[in-house]
């Protein structure tokens, strides 16, 4: 194989180092973003235990072979896109997660923030609303996620 | 004496919602009527105002019909009332069958009231086939799921007690959310009941529903059906 690859012309060291560079750079430019709060500790901590991952099998081929082989998979590089695709999903349902908590506590923050204004416009008006309990609190916004159950 | 709010979701209702208003309060001064005013780009909030006979609370934000009407459960929560009816501001609902909604809340038959256009054969509504099927799988659906015939899953005509609007102030499904509540509501332990009710076409406005979303709208309504169905039952003190 390696071979066959040298004899079009193509040196199979430069594509590793550019693979090397590639992942080094995913995992810096991560940190920088983190640094830079750009995003978030926990929200980066997919991003970086991939890219280690990836910088881990571009130095170490024999290891991504080794990997491959073991998994059944007859082209190498074909095992990294595996792991790739796996680590793209993984962060992919993490947002999607993420999204649907926001879209949540948005709502919530939404209708609070409408009931209290009508407190407000009440208030200024002079009008006193009777039986007020008080303003619901944010400590039920996730419904779903923490349900006291049996 | 027991109070009792109207809930009344509105959005772009500017064409209806004095007259449903007017409607409301000519049936019954004794209901407290709430018009919540889902971020509408017309001047639904402003005319509802100034009938002065209904207390109006504006979304920042356009939540959709489920948010809305939550809006309306957290309302009737925090100001302590005893009975709430979801009333929709496009004029679809008759005020006169409020009274048979209410009557089996306030008599404790049950904990939910629903208004059914299919209860009865002889029905004053029409509406597509495409829609009817769509009905007629909900009916099937939620009796496979809870056991219970409900034929008009989709009906927002609805009255609840004290503790079923307790219970949805903070359980509401947001985007579709008609059929869901009910699954939620049979999976809990509340008691549902329909009955017949009267309905008009709409005067103006769109339907929450439009025709190309049809698929789209069963297969994501089953789908959170289902899945309410699944989960384990919410328990609660209070």
């Amino acid at each position: 194989m390696i071979d066959m690859i040298s004899q079009i012309g193509i040196n199979v060291r430069t594509t590793q180092y550019i693979a090397i560079a590639v992942s080094i750079s995913l995992f810096l430019y991560i940190l920088f973003l983190v640094r830079n709060k750009k995003i978030k500790e926990e929200y980066s901590l997919l991003w970086l235990s991939s890219s280690i991952v990836f910088i881990f099998f571009s130095i170490w081929r024999d290891g991504l072979e080794f990997f491959a082989g073991l998994i059944g998979i007859a082209y190498p590089p074909a095992a990294l896109f595996l792991i790739l695709l796996l680590a793209v999903f993984l962060i992919l349902i993490e947002f999607s997660i993420n999204i649907s908590k926001l879209s949540e506590k948005n709502k919530v923050l939404t209708q609070e923030l409408a009931l209290l204004k009508k407190e407000v416009e009440d208030l200024k008006t002079g009008k006193q609303a009777e039986n007020t309990v008080g303003g619901d609190d944010l400590e039920n916004i996730e419904p779903v996620d923490k349900p006291v159950e049996k | 004496m027991k109070r009792i709010l109207i809930i009344v979701p509105a959005f772009n209702e500017e064409e209806n919602i004095r007259g449903v208003i007017l409607k409301l309060f000519s049936e019954n001064d004794a209901w407290d009527i709430l018009v919540i005013n889902d971020a509408s780009l017309d001047r639904t909030s402003e005319i509802a105002r100034q009938t002065r006979l209904a207390t109006v609370i504006d979304l920042p934000i356009n939540l959709g019909i489920g948010g809305c009407v939550q809006t309306g459960f957290r309302y009737a929560k925090n100001n302590g009332y005893d009975f709430a009816l979801q009333f929709d501001g496009d004029g679809q609902h008759s005020a006169e069958e409020i009274h048979k909604l209410l009557e089996i809340v306030t008599n404790n038959e049950a904990d939910v009231a629903i208004g059914s256009r299919f209860r009865q054969k002889h029905q004053g509504f029409k509406s597509s086939v495409s829609r009817r099927i769509g009905i007629r799988i909900f009916e099937w659906f939620s009796y496979l799921l809870i056991r219970q015939r409900i034929t008009d899953h989709t009906s927002g005509f609805r009255a609840y007690n004290r503790k079923a609007l307790r219970f949805l102030a903070d359980y509401y499904p947001t985007d579709f959310p008609e059929p869901e509540v009910i699954i939620l509501l049979g999976k809990n332990g509340f008691r549902i009941r329909e009955t017949y009710t009267q309905m008009h076409e709409r005067k103006g406005g769109v339907s929450s529903i439009p025709i190309t979303k049809g698929p789209y709208y069963m297969i994501k309504v089953m789908l959170a059906m289902f899945m309410s169905s699944i989960r384990s039952k919410i328990y609660r003190h209070d």
